[in-house]
């Protein structure tokens, strides 16, 4: 399996009673981009704080565990966004148990009620988010910022996109952010928010970039802030990135 | 190297064609330039044979790789060229995610056994690439080619080849060349046109198997594959594809062929069912998958086996790949890793040693501006190791290994990173353009 290596490490070798579960959904299927960094991101920065946390793959293997607090899906090929919804349909149960859900790129598409793949077709989504996604006249490739608009970010979020999605948000879902530069929604607007649900165009391993919205979900898992973390090769890669004219 | 003097402004095409420029500029020996035999070409194709012949030298003479600029030339000439160069020729083309230029290297040494070879050794594997090699060895018979994938369905149908390797395909660079699923049914479509193409085709990899099972009579071959996570969704149904140690199948039908090659180990069983050593002058396992390849190529064109094999075993270095350079007294040996599954295997070679190790990542075009992919690669296997991080993309790079839990330094310029070790052994792993440009300042000793 792809990143078992990886993965092993990041898994307690005695679970504690107050262990976090990280649970890395389908990353066979959804993690075209190294999306799987997220999940692993988000055990770390527990750890590094003294919170017992561990990542849980969730294969096409087994049955949808629907007692974990944090879902992290990542993107995929139209092929694996179909696959993904149909072993999905039990995070609406997960959900119903107080789980929170972070979701990029496909991930994000196959959450809202409907999306397009290849050749136009539309395939139902799992309707937990208020969005609906159609494909985009061109596909959007490249860098991408963001001014997010939900409490708890002031910082600018930097990533890359890389989809042919336009997402229209329903009235119960909020949008991430506004961008600055790249394509987000193909409105103005990037990724959808909605109770315990984030999900965003920003695909891969976003949360490398984005320390600030790391915390935020973990804090919302957690039901509280956690202390900062100080990281100087993440604060220096995002001011590279946030300023790209800073060239070495 | 070929002593540098300066013609002109380096990869120009149009001020080096003058005739006065072709009084052999300091450095080319005549004498190594292959007699041409042109005849049976059109004029124009002619003409631009000889144009690509010369600015390759003019742009050689200037202390430069040569061979692209003669293909862009001469297709400029005569878009028909490749079609013409190929044609009077038996062709291999080679291509796949990982191993391209090992496997063409090794199948020219094969083909070498019957006759003179045409081939693209440096690795430039677009149309002007291959232009540039086939102008370069006008009258050889045979041909071994690497070819871009994001290429072959344009190549094919120009080149009729008399074989096709399809090695592997996984996830690379997709912000350029896009998903790699859309690529092998590109490759599906491209190769189902053209059935009397003998592909030889490895079986363990489910979307080759899924590219070459569209041909007439494929040679399967069991070569291994390390990498699966992009067909976990069958690329027919899009169902499941299960595996039962390396057996896989998929409910709709489709499922692993039967292999005609098995590589076991350090050998190889034949069709027949001969058991042969197999010994690859390259480190890894992929290697040897790679040797089989290339032995099954040679030997569907009537090459026996054994010599095909001891021709595949001599080569050791391929355009600077597994190079070891004497930098400041450090000996550093050079590899190439361009996408997770190539970094995976690379990992996995240099991880049977404890040597002090510089990972080299640039962002550019040709790489992919992406760097997602750093978070498939399993660094966390270099923890404990000394470990220098380097290249354009230390920033990212860096951060992952900061995730990964892998204590190291950075040094920017992969150079000084490389002096700044103790002397003695090194491993420098780089992706596509630092190693380029690594290899190139390591030729020129700055």
């Amino acid at each position: 399996m792809a990143g078992e290596s990886t993965v092993d490490t990041l898994e307690a070798d005695t679970v504690e009673a107050d262990t976090v579960d990280i649970g890395l959904v389908l990353p066979d299927l959804l993690g075209t981009y190294g999306d799987g960094g997220n999940a692993e991101i988000l055990v770390r920065r527990l750890q590094w704080r003294g919170i017992p946390a561990r990542l849980v793959p969730i294969t096409l293997d087994e049955p949808l565990p629907r007692s974990l607090p944090l879902y992290v899906l990542g993107g995929g090929e139209d092929d694996a966004q179909e696959l993904a919804v149909r072993h999905l349909t039990g995070l609406a149960g997960a959900l119903a148990r107080g789980a929170m859900i972070f979701a990029v790129c496909a991930g994000l598409q196959l959450l809202g009620h409907r999306f397009t793949v290849t050749g136009g077709r539309a395939c139902a989504g799992l309707g937990l988010l208020d969005v609906v996604t159609v494909a985009a006249p061109r596909r959007a490739v490249g860098e991408i910022v963001v001014t997010p608009r939900i409490s708890g970010l002031d910082q600018p979020l930097t990533g890359f996109e890389n989809h042919q999605g336009h997402t229209v948000l329903g009235p119960d879902a909020l949008p991430l952010g506004l961008v600055v530069r790249g394509t987000g929604n193909g409105d103005g607007t990037d990724g959808a928010v909605q109770g315990p649900i984030i999900g965003t165009y920003l695909h891969g391993p976003t949360l490398v970039r984005n320390p600030q919205l790391a915390d935020l979900v973990l804090a919302r898992v957690l039901g509280h802030a956690l202390p900062s973390l100080d990281m100087p090769a993440v604060t220096a890669l995002r001011r590279h990135r946030l300023h790209p004219r800073h060239r070495f | 190297m070929r002593t540098t003097h300066h013609a002109g402004p380096p990869d120009a095409p149009a001020a080096p064609v003058d005739p006065a420029a072709d009084g052999a500029p300091a450095g080319i020996d005549e004498r190594t330039e292959p007699a041409v035999r042109l005849s049976g070409w059109s004029v124009r194709t002619r003409v631009a044979i000889h144009a690509a012949r010369l600015a390759a030298r003019l742009s050689r003479a200037a202390g430069r790789a040569g061979g692209v600029i003669g293909g862009r030339v001469a297709l400029a000439l005569d878009p028909g060229v490749l079609t013409e160069l190929a044609r009077p020729r038996t062709t291999v083309l080679v291509t796949g995610t990982n191993g391209k230029t090992t496997t063409t290297a090794m199948v020219a040494a094969a083909l070498g056994v019957l006759g003179p070879v045409a081939s693209n050794r440096s690795g430039a594997n677009m149309p002007d690439g291959l232009v540039a090699a086939l102008a370069d060895q006008p009258s050889a018979p045979y041909a071994a080619l690497e070819v871009d994938e994001a290429h072959l369905a344009a190549v094919l149908a120009v080149t009729a080849p008399a074989v096709v390797v399809l090695l592997n395909l996984s996830r690379d660079q997709i912000d350029r060349v896009g998903e790699v699923r859309r690529l092998e049914r590109a490759l599906r479509r491209a190769l189902a046109a053209c059935p009397a193409v003998t592909v030889v085709a490895n079986c363990d990899d489910i979307l080759v198997s899924s590219v070459a099972a569209a041909t007439g009579r494929p040679v399967w071959v069991s070569a291994g594959a390390a990498w699966r996570a992009d067909a976990t969704a069958c690329p027919h149904c899009g169902d499941v594809v299960r595996d039962r140690s390396g057996q896989w199948w998929c409910r709709c039908g489709f499922a692993r062929p039967r292999p005609d090659w098995i590589v076991r180990r350090q050998s190889v069983r034949t069709p027949e069912g001969l058991c042969v050593p197999l010994a690859a002058g390259v480190p890894g396992k992929a290697n040897l998958g790679n040797a089989a390849m290339a032995a099954a190529a040679a030997v569907s064109l009537g090459v026996p086996l054994l010599p095909a094999l001891h021709g595949i075993g001599s080569i050791g270095e391929v355009a600077g790949r597994y190079r070891l350079f004497d930098h400041q007294g450090r000996r550093a040996r050079l590899l190439l890793a361009k996408n997770p599954a190539g970094w995976r295997e690379t990992l996995a070679v240099i991880t049977a040693h404890d040597l002090p190790v510089v990972l080299v990542v640039n962002g550019r075009e040709a790489d992919g501006r992406d760097l997602s992919w750093l978070w498939d690669v399993p660094f966390d296997n270099l923890v404990g190791r000394s470990v220098i991080v380097s290249g354009e993309c230390h920033l990212d790079l860096a951060a992952r290994l900061v995730y990964a839990q892998v204590a190291h330094t950075v040094v920017p310029d992969p150079l000084a990173a490389i002096a700044q070790l103790p002397a003695g052994p090194i491993d420098v792993i780089a992706n596509y353009t630092a190693f380029r440009d690594l290899t190139r300042r390591l030729n020129h000793g700055r």
